[in-house]
Formats: structure tokens, C-alpha cells, sequence
């Protein structure tokens, strides 16, 4: 039986332009995890065993790969593990959006031509995570490191990639008459 | 011409630009003024209305009359300022609002007929006939009047937008902000000092004068050497800050790459967004000419410009120099022309108790009543106690006082206070929240304040953002007091010029008084005082002193227009960088955007998304020849569509049944697991929002199906109702849209495709769904039809969505059917009355649709109680009606509906048609539209009347459905 063939939003793709370098990430199965009235701490219990918690707002955490991020009201995003059993509601989320992984000296610099908010590394620093609009477009945003994760919506994939690419090529052309 | 050794330009670097088709060499760290005054030009422009030969008054970004245009390969940027643009090698300017050439403009001739042509002229001119004023009046004068033209092409450079944050935003980098800058540094804030000018330092740049020992231009060097070292402070040259707006926000225009040749990528502006704790206003202030005849001759400039272009450029704007001042500040500037060995032939000084003391005549208590020379000032007459003479010069220096630039501060409708000892109006104290006025910027003029000021600024900053302040040691600089006696304007008959950029004279402003024009608001309005792309820097303050005389009131009681963002003139582009085109919203494509693509599918958008029109085949030469055959093939064997721009919202929750009871107005309680039913959404005004299916895939758990164009809408009206009305609710939702490729398979061969992909056949009676398998994967099948057909949904996670669609259409080809498109799915939905938003459009209830009885009695919900409101049934209403042509004419969206017989006015205008289509399995054009009372119609003829395409027909009312009627082929 031929198995159908997968596809990534971005193939794949990378590219380093100056001091920053974009790349589609594959960040592992998404599961979005919004725990049932009255079963936080249960969740939290659930989690635990992973090495997690249930982040608090503009947060995640992470453990031996695993990571969950906030992602809205009482909701977050599980990636790496699949969990059977949660009590809470789960849905998968892992074809639903593009993971961009830009990092390098001047990965903040890029990304706050696009999002409004401090991501200088002593605003966002480890552990910190935000819902933000990328220009037009809706994404999560964590600290990864040195640079940064985003998830966008897979079908914009190809917008996000071009204007991040944009940010990267002025910055790039700043940087090469030193302005 | 240069004085050698004077000057901050890099004499090593020559750069050669040209004006006006002519070569000019300058060097690098020269703007076009001043290279342009080094090589002799004075003739920079004509002016707005009269055409008047016009010369450079300042050398700062508040100039009002050399606006030039600078010319690029594909780019024509006017009302560029002189005193602004760095010149580089191989920039191409030109003047502007001149024909055939700046030193031969016809139009002076306006110049000429200046009795005919003050305030309000065109107004009280042109008044008749009536219809001449669009056709021929106005062209003739916007043609004659005007500034800079535009290349009439698209602007294909790159602009950039940004947002930066920081502790404090010192704005002007002169000694009050350096200072500010240095302390608040020094103390470890986060700093961003923003200047508009290339070279950070203000008005030290331009001072002869020592601060701590050495020369100020190398103090502020040395300050800003040790700022660039910290990794706490960003420097911002070119940065003008343009606004202040809400919460330390502060719009910022960077001129990136506008002093360099054009290379792709390097952005001509950045428009920035800098969120500040505190700012300090470090602007400095403004020096402004006094009015008097013809005192706007090429020759004619501010003191402080002449100073400036000496000290920094090392030029000097003419041989033989005079300075006509009401204050003591403007000695300095014929000091170090004297200095520098300049002649200086005279300072009149308009107070009688002057001090005479300088090394070159100073008459006191005189005034300049008038010049002379046409393309270039050649003299000036002088009235002193003892009569009336004539000085030979080539440059006149004007001093009338300074104004603080305290524009930001006015940007959140601060009003700024007079202060008669200074001869100015003062920020008023805490216009802006978080804006601390400093140095000039708050009336404070001596260097030594103003260092003094910016510390105490920054350090107040720092104490409200409870930041650890240190302290800083203040360098000693020049501390003279500012002395000075208003003088607005000379009494005199003549044209004495206000506002240089707009033409404005002391007649104008005195006119408007006298037909009571008398406000200043009026006045400006009147006169156009201000409203030049100057913003009346220059001439606000003098042109409301000298309406305060002419209406016997006093400065403060006349007050000033209001300052508004931005500061100085900011492009479009910039604000819209990267907008341009697709970039004005993000593109949605399907997972089978390529596979469409490579069958030579004409792409449209829906919403952001973008979809299929037409699958073309061999031989077809239009839309409809495919959208024909695609709709047969549909009725007629099977095809295949992508869907998966619907939306999808997972629900789950001991509460997700009794929440959608309340959304919907049906009953979802009900549905088994393993069903799907259709719901209808009204909004809380009893209004149609959306419709679609809803499956139940678990007794807690329920996936809805929304509307492409509504799927956001929705899902904000679930939060929406969630969070206002059952907060306490077991119940969770989230958008599971992007997550699954969708793909609709249609026809009577439909359930054979299905089961040809699935590892296990399915036997789904209509409205069933469940999970499935294809080629191991996991998937989701939905019983359901938009076509009228036998269909089916599948879903699969969206990385297979193209290897889905690929295997369906390959599949569905060898069963003699294939890939249907938007058109298509229209058609085919019309045939069967289903609805989209082109009738639900906000404005038609469920009574209006025909589905009423969809609306629970056995319980509430969302817009229940407003859908019976009165008026919002009953046969009033227009309501949903199928529309049939006769024979093969052609029914048209958008078009009117009238009784035949009835006059076609608004008034008898019955209802209106919403969708159409050829329908190939009717041989009919078919339209769903609104009638009024229309179900009771039905049989009825009606008259269509489509004024804007000129189609006026009859055509017959019908039920809606049109295709089986009975719903045989969807339970087949």
C-alpha cells in the first residue's frame, strides 16, 4: 500500500543573510492542551511527569525536548510528546502551522521590524514566550536559546517567510554601508 | 564661498552632485545649501504663489524655500529640503515650481499682479460661473501654483518599518540632549538619542564657543564617542522623532539611505515606533526672520544660518555681510564671521538702548525698511533716528528672537504658554505624559543651561522610572543672558513677508483681521499661513503677534493654531513600508495551490485565501465552457474540491452540547455521535451571522464547520459569547482550520472515489461522519453536499493535503470526472438555493432566508429574542427567491427588482438579486435574490433593472431550488 506523501510548509527551507538565519523548524507534534473546568491541577499532576507545568501567560518550559508554551486563555501548546488521556481538551495542531526557527546575532533586530514588542534578550529572555501579530499575521513567539521560535499559520508560511527575508535583506544592506 | 580651515566637512572627500542640470562640486558632510552657497548659488527656487526668486533663509530642517526635487533613475522626490539632503556622488536636484527655468519662470507675471492676488482672492475672484470653477478655475490655478512633482510611477524602493524600545528617548542630540543622553548612560538606563541631522551635536555643531575647555563641536564628539561605547545606549542619527502619541509611544522617521546612491536592498526611510519610559524634548528652539519689504530676496537669512553654514560647512553666504536683530544673540554670528575675516558691514540692532560695542559699525534703534536685487540681494535701506540710507550687502542676517521647538508637546492638544520676558510661548508643563522639556526646548538659552537643564531632565526621568541615578559634573560653557525687545514687523507699505513657504505677508494676516477673520485658526485658514510644508515654523509665531496687533489683543488671548504630527513632512511609503501590493495582507494558499496551479487554474482570492476559478481544458476558450462542463461533470459522474478554507472550530467540554444549543438556533443536544447536522448562527441583533455543519465526533466533543469569509468572525463571536455569558462552563474552543486539507468529492461516482482511497470502504448515509483511514493514514469523513450531489468530505492532516488532492483527481480522471472550481461550486449551490454570503450579508434575518423554523421554540438562544422584533418578519420583509431568465438572457448580481409596469425609481425598487449563474443543467440563467413578500410570489414575473450594466429584462420568480427539489440525489 503506497503511503501518502508528506509535505512541510516550507520544504525545509534555510537561509542566512548578515547576522541572522532563518530556517523552517520541525518542533515536533503540536498538541494544543486547554485543561477541563476543574482539572488544573490534575493536568499540572499529568505534566509533571514530564518535567513540565502548565505555563503561566507569555511563558513556557521545557524538559529534555519537550516543551510547552502558552498560547491564550487557559491554553497551550504541548510539542514533542503525544499524551493519551489528558484531562483536558487536546487537539492536534502539528499540520496547522509553519515553525520558523531565526536565530544569530541579529535575529531580535530582524524580528522587530515585524512584532511590536521588546524581544532584546533582557525584555524577552529565556522562558519567555508571547502570542504577537508578525506584521499581519498571528504567531507564537518563544525564546529558543540564542534566537527565536515562531509558529505562523501553515497556508501564510510563504508571507511570513518573505517579510522576515525582507527585514533580514534591509538589515543586511544596513549593516554592509553601516547605517 | 569656503574659508579655508573652517568647517566640520571632509575636505579630503570630494563629491560632485548636480542642480539643475549644472556640475557642482562639495564635500562630504555638505548638504545641497550649502555646497550650492560654497559654489556661489543663491538662486535656490521660486516661491508658492507670486514665483518670487527665492534663496536658502535657514539651514535646518524647518526650511521653507529651497524645497528642491531630487531626481533618481526611477524615482522624483519633491519638497525635498536643501538644507536637509547630503550631498553624494553623483546626486541629480532640481528646482521646482519654475518654467521653463528657475532664473526665466513665466509665472513671475504673478508677482506682478500681487495687488489682485491676497487672502481670500480666489474665493471672492472666482465665483461664477459656477461650473467654471471645476473645470477651468481651479486646474489653472493648481497648475500655477504648487510645489515638487512626482516621477507618476510606482515606488518600487525599499522603505522599512520598526518598533524600538527603551528606558529614555532623548530627542535633539545638541547640549541638552548630550547631556541628558550621557547622565541617563551613565547611570546604566537604556538609552536611544534621536537626531534629525546627520551629525549628532545641534547647535554645538555650529558654535564657536568652549564647553570644559575645548571647542563645543569636540566636546560633543567626545561625548559622543563615549556614548557609542555603551551597550545601554542607541545613537539614531537622521532620526527625526515626528510624533508623540499615547503610553511613551513616539513615531520616528530614519533617513536610511536618502544620502547615498540606491542599492536594492538598503531602505531609503524607516518609519520606527519607540516605546519610551520617559522622554526628554532636547529640540532646541527656532530662530525666525523679522517682517519687513521684500525681505525674502536670495540673500536675505536667519543669523543663526549664516553661523551655522560658517562654523560647520565653512562657507560663507556672502562678502559683505549685515545683521538686523532684535536680540543679542545674533552678535555672535557677526563676531565669528569677523573672526573669520568676513566683512561685516553693519548690525542694526532694533533697540534704541543697544550696545554699540563691536568691532563693526552697530546702529541702534534702527530698523531695515526694505532691499533690493531681483535674482540676489544687492542692498538694504535703513531707517535710523537720523533718516533713511542705503547699505551695499550681498547677505542679511535676521534675528528676531527664538522659539522654542516645542512642537511634540502641542501632539496630545497641549497648548503652549507665553512668556513675555522671552518673547515665546513655553511648553505648558506636562502636555505630554512622560515628556520632560529641556534646554532651548524650554525657553532655557544659554549653553551652560542648557547642559545643566538636560541633566536635571534626565535625572528627573530616571527618579520617576525609579531608576538609580548617578551624578553628573557639568563642563563649564557660555552662560549669557538673552535679552531681548519683540519686533514682529516693520511698518511699511510694501509686501513683508510672514510665511515664506506659503507667500503669506503682514497685508494678508491684516486683511483677514479686518473681514473678521479674526481667530487665528480662521486666519490661518484664510490667509494659508502655516499650512506650507513648513508647518509654519517659521512664521506662526510672528504672524499671530502681528493678527494680536491688528485685532487690539494680546498675544496670549490670540493664542496658536495647534501643532499636529508629524514634526516635518514623512512619507507615505514609510508609514506603509511594506504594504505595497501583496504585501498589503498576508496570502493564504491551499496545500493544493501547486497542483491547481500546474493545470493552468486562474488563482482568486477569497478573503486571504486563494482558490481555484476554473480547471481549463484542451479547447476551451472561456471560463464558462469550463465552468459549464466542470458543473456536468460534478451532476453527471464525479468531481473534486478543495475546501479546506472553511473554517474549523473544535469544541470539547462536559458543556459543548448546551453551548452550541445557545449559539445556534437549532438543537444540537440531539445530534448522535457520528452525525452532522446543519446549524444556523444569528448575531445577538437577531441577524444572520453564519451557517454550516456541525459534526459530533464524541458525546463532549463537536468539530463546526464555518463559512471561509466568517471562519474569524466566528470564532471571535465563540470567545465572545464564552466569555460574556457562560464563563463558568465546562468548555473549550479552538480553531483546528489550518490543521486538515479538506477536499469535497461530489457526483454520483462520489462514494466510488471515497472507497477507492479508503483502506476500508465506508457505507456513510447522509449526514454521518467518522473516522477513516487512506493509505494508513488517519482521516475524517463527512457525509455532506454543497452541490445537491451525493458528497463527501475528507480530511486529512495537512501535510498530505497535496498527495490527497493529487491521488483524488488522478482517481477521479480514469472515473471521467475531475477538479472543480469556484466557479463551479458556485453554479452548482445556486442551482440548489444554498446560501452563501453573498445572502447572508448582515443585513437578512432567518425569516428572510426562508428558515425561521430553524429558530428553536423549545429553547433560547444568541439574537432569539431580536429575531421577533417587529419588522424582522412578515411579508414586508424581502425575502429569499429563486430567479429564472426567459430563454437565454442573462440574469445579473447587483441588479434591482421592480413590478413590471411600476416606475424605476428607488423608491419601487421590490428587492435585489445577490448570486448568478448560467446553469448548464437548467439551460437557464438562474439568480438567488431578496423580493419583497417573495415566497408568496412565486410564478410571478418581475422587471430586473441593472443600471451600471445596462440590462434591463424579465424574469420569472421561483422557489429557490431549483435542482431536486426533494433531496434524492443527497440520500442516494
Amino acid at each position: 500500500m503506497p503511503s501518502l506523501i508528506a509535505k512541510s510548509p516550507l520544504d525545509g527551507k534555510s537561509l542566512t543573510m548578515g547576522g541572522v538565519t532563518l530556517a523552517e523548524a520541525v518542533p515536533g507534534p503540536i498538541t494544543s492542551v486547554a485543561p477541563f473546568a476543574g482539572r488544573e491541577a490534575e493536568l499540572s499532576q499529568a505534566l509533571r511527569s514530564l518535567g513540565l507545568s502548565f505555563p503561566a501567560p507569555n511563558t513556557f518550559n521545557e524538559s529534555s525536548g519537550d516543551l510547552i508554551v502558552w498560547t491564550g486563555r487557559d491554553q497551550a501548546f504541548l510539542i514533542g510528546p503525544l499524551l493519551e488521556g489528558l484531562p483536558a481538551a487536546t487537539t492536534d495542531q502539528s499540520d496547522g502551522w509553519a515553525a520558523l526557527s531565526v536565530s544569530g546575532p541579529d535575529a531580535a533586530a530582524a524580528l522587530m521590524r515585524l512584532i511590536p514588542l521588546d524581544l532584546r534578550v533582557a525584555a524577552f529572555p529565556p522562558g519567555r514566550a508571547a502570542r504577537a501579530p508578525l506584521n499581519h499575521m498571528a504567531a507564537v513567539i518563544w525564546r529558543d536559546g540564542e534566537g527565536f521560535t515562531l509558529l505562523v499559520f501553515r497556508s501564510m508560511a510563504q508571507t511570513a517567510w518573505h517579510e522576515i527575508e525582507t527585514a533580514m535583506k534591509a538589515l543586511a544592506a544596513r549593516a554592509a554601508v553601516g547605517a | 564661498m569656503r574659508i579655508a580651515g573652517k568647517g566640520l566637512i571632509d575636505r579630503g572627500t570630494p563629491v560632485r552632485f548636480r542642480f539643475d542640470g549644472v556640475d557642482y562640486s562639495g564635500f562630504k558632510g555638505d548638504t545641497v545649501a550649502s555646497a550650492l552657497l560654497a559654489n556661489g548659488v543663491r538662486l535656490m527656487g521660486r516661491s508658492f504663489k507670486y514665483h518670487r526668486p527665492r534663496g536658502v533663509l535657514t539651514a535646518g530642517s524647518e526650511e521653507p524655500s529651497a524645497l528642491l526635487e531630487v531626481i533618481e533613475d526611477r524615482q522624483q522626490t519633491p519638497n525635498v529640503r536643501a538644507t536637509v539632503q547630503e550631498i553624494f556622488e553623483g546626486l541629480e536636484v532640481k528646482s521646482q515650481n519654475r518654467w521653463p527655468s528657475l532664473r526665466h519662470d513665466l509665472l513671475s507675471v504673478n508677482d506682478l499682479a500681487a495687488p489682485f492676488l491676497s487672502a481670500g482672492f480666489y474665493y471672492k475672484t472666482f465665483m461664477w460661473p459656477r461650473a467654471f470653477w471645476e473645470k477651468l478655475y481651479e486646474p489653472v490655478i493648481r497648475r500655477a501654483a504648487g510645489l515638487g512633482s512626482l516621477s507618476g510611477r510606482h515606488d518600487e524602493a525599499a522603505y522599512e518599518k520598526a518598533f524600538a524600545f527603551c528606558d529614555l528617548l532623548v530627542i535633539g542630540a545638541g547640549p541638552t540632549g548630550l547631556m541628558a543622553a550621557l547622565t541617563a548612560a551613565r547611570a546604566g538606563a537604556d538609552v536611544i538619542l534621536a537626531d534629525e541631522d546627520a551629525r549628532m551635536g545641534g547647535a554645538l555643531l555650529s558654535d564657536s564657543g568652549m564647553i570644559g575647555g575645548i571647542a563645543a563641536p569636540d566636546w560633543a564628539a567626545q561625548v559622543l564617542a563615549e556614548l557609542a561605547t555603551l551597550p545601554n545606549v542607541r545613537l539614531m542619527p537622521r532620526t527625526t522623532v515626528t510624533g508623540a502619541y499615547d503610553n511613551g509611544t513616539y513615531g520616528a522617521l530614519e533617513r536610511v539611505g536618502l544620502h547615498l546612491p540606491s542599492t536594492g536592498d538598503l531602505p531609503r526611510e524607516c518609519f520606527w515606533r519607540i516605546v519610551a519610559g520617559r522622554a526628554v524634548l532636547a529640540t532646541g528652539a527656532l530662530e525666525r526672520p523679522i517682517a519687513f519689504e521684500n525681505n525674502d530676496r536670495p540673500g536675505v537669512m536667519l543669523a543663526s544660518a549664516i553661523r551655522t553654514y560658517l562654523n560647520r560647512y565653512g562657507v560663507v553666504p556672502g562678502k559683505r555681510i549685515t545683521i538686523f536683530a532684535n536680540n543679542d544673540h545674533a552678535r555672535q554670528t557677526a563676531r565669528d564671521l569677523m573672526a573669520a575675516g568676513v566683512k561685516v558691514a553693519v548690525i542694526i540692532d532694533s533697540r534704541p538702548d543697544a550696545a554699540l560695542v563691536e568691532d563693526c559699525p552697530v546702529y541702534a534703534g534702527a530698523v531695515v525698511t526694505g532691499t533690493r536685487g531681483r535674482m540676489a540681494l544687492t542692498g538694504i535701506t535703513v531707517s535710523h533716528k537720523g533718516g533713511n540710507l542705503h547699505i551695499d550687502t550681498d547677505c542679511l542676517g535676521l534675528s528676531g528672537g527664538w522659539n522654542p521647538t516645542l512642537h511634540l508637546t502641542c501632539h496630545m492638544n497641549g497648548r503652549p504658554v507665553w512668556d513675555a520676558t522671552l518673547a515665546a510661548f513655553l511648553p505648558a508643563p506636562g502636555a505630554v505624559p512622560g515628556l520632560i522639556p529641556a534646554g532651548a526646548a524650554s525657553g532655557v538659552f544659554s549653553t551652560q543651561a542648557c547642559l545643566a537643564s538636560g541633566a536635571e531632565a534626565a535625572q528627573a526621568a530616571l527618579q520617576a522610572m525609579g531608576h538609580a541615578t548617578a551624578d553628573a559634573a557639568l563642563p563649564q560653557a557660555e552662560d549669557a543672558p538673552y535679552a531681548i525687545q519683540p519686533l514682529w514687523a516693520v511698518p511699511g507699505k510694501g509686501r513683508a513677508w510672514l510665511d515664506y513657504a506659503n507667500d503669506v505677508t503682514v497685508k494678508d494676516v491684516k486683511l483677514a483681521a479686518q473681514e473678521n477673520f479674526a481667530s487665528v485658526e480662521h486666519m490661518k485658514r484664510y490667509t494659508t499661513q502655516g499650512m506650507a510644508p513648513d508647518q509654519g515654523k517659521n512664521s506662526n509665531v510672528a504672524a499671530l503677534a502681528v493678527l494680536a496687533d491688528a485685532t487690539g489683543r494680546g498675544i496670549p488671548e490670540t493664542g496658536t493654531t495647534t501643532f499636529r504630527p508629524p514634526f516635518s513632512p514623512v512619507s507615505i511609503a514609510a508609514m506603509g513600508a511594506g504594504g505595497k501590493a501583496e504585501g498589503f495582507a498576508p496570502q493564504r494558499f491551499l496545500t493544493s495551490h501547486g497542483a491547481s496551479v500546474e493545470r493552468g487554474a486562474p488563482m482568486i482570492e477569497a478573503g486571504l485565501w486563494y482558490r481555484p476559478s476554473y480547471f481549463p481544458r484542451p479547447g476551451e476558450t472561456t471560463w464558462r465552457q469550463a465552468c459549464d462542463r466542470e458543473v456536468a461533470m460534478v451532476r453527471g459522474t464525479v468531481g473534486v474540491a478543495d475546501v479546506s478554507t472553511l473554517g474549523k472550530i473544535d469544541i470539547q467540554g462536559a458543556d459543548a452540547a448546551r453551548f452550541l444549543d445557545f449559539v445556534y438556533t437549532n438543537t444540537f443536544s440531539t445530534l448522535p455521535v457520528g452525525r452532522v447536522r446543519y446549524g444556523l448562527m444569528l448575531r445577538e441583533d437577531g441577524h444572520v451571522m453564519d451557517d454550516g455543519t456541525t459534526a459530533r465526533l464524541g458525546e463532549n466533543h463537536f468539530l463546526m464547520t464555518t463559512t471561509t469569509a466568517a471562519a474569524g468572525q466566528v470564532m471571535r463571536h465563540l470567545d465572545f459569547v464564552q466569555q460574556a455569558f457562560c464563563a463558568d462552563w465546562d468548555l473549550r474552543t479552538i480553531s483546528v482550520t489550518e490543521n486538515w486539507a479538506q477536499f469535497a468529492v461530489a457526483g454520483p461516482k462520489a462514494r466510488a472515489l471515497v472507497n477507492s482511497v479508503l483502506d476500508q470502504p465506508a457505507d456513510f448515509p447522509f449526514m454521518a461522519c467518522g473516522a477513516v483511514s487512506i493509505h494508513g493514514t488517519p482521516a475524517r469523513l463527512f457525509r455532506i453536499s454543497f452541490s445537491g450531489e451525493e458528497g463527501y468530505e475528507i480530511a486529512v492532516p495537512a501535510r498530505y493535503g497535496e498527495a490527497l488532492f493529487r491521488d483524488l483527481l488522478a482517481r477521479a480522471e480514469t472515473m471521467g470526472g475531475g477538479a472543480y472550481g469556484m466557479e463551479a461550486l458556485n453554479v452548482l449551490r445556486i442551482e440548489k438555493g444554498f446560501i452563501t454570503h453573498a445572502e447572508i450579508h448582515g443585513r437578512v434575518t432567518a425569516f428572510d432566508i426562508g428558515l425561521e423554523k430553524m429558530i428553536s421554540p423549545k429553547k433560547d438562544c444568541i439574537g432569539k429574542a431580536a429575531a421577533t422584533r417587529p419588522g424582522m418578519l412578515g411579508p414586508d420583509r424581502q425575502q429569499l427567491v429563486g430567479l429564472k431568465a426567459v430563454g437565454d438572457a442573462a440574469l445579473t448580481a447587483g441588479a434591482h427588482l421592480f413590478t413590471p409596469g411600476a416606475a424605476v425609481n428607488r423608491a419601487n425598487s421590490q428587492g435585489y438579486v445577490t448570486s448568478v449563474g448560467w446553469s448548464p443543467t437548467l439551460g437557464a440563467s438562474l439568480g438567488l435574490a431578496f423580493l419583497q413578500n417573495g415566497r408568496a410570489r412565486r410564478g410571478e414575473m418581475v422587471r430586473l433593472v441593472d443600471h451600471l450594466r445596462k440590462i434591463d429584462l424579465l424574469c420569472e420568480v421561483a422557489d429557490p431550488v431549483f435542482h431536486d427539489k426533494e433531496g434524492a440525489k443527497l440520500r442516494a
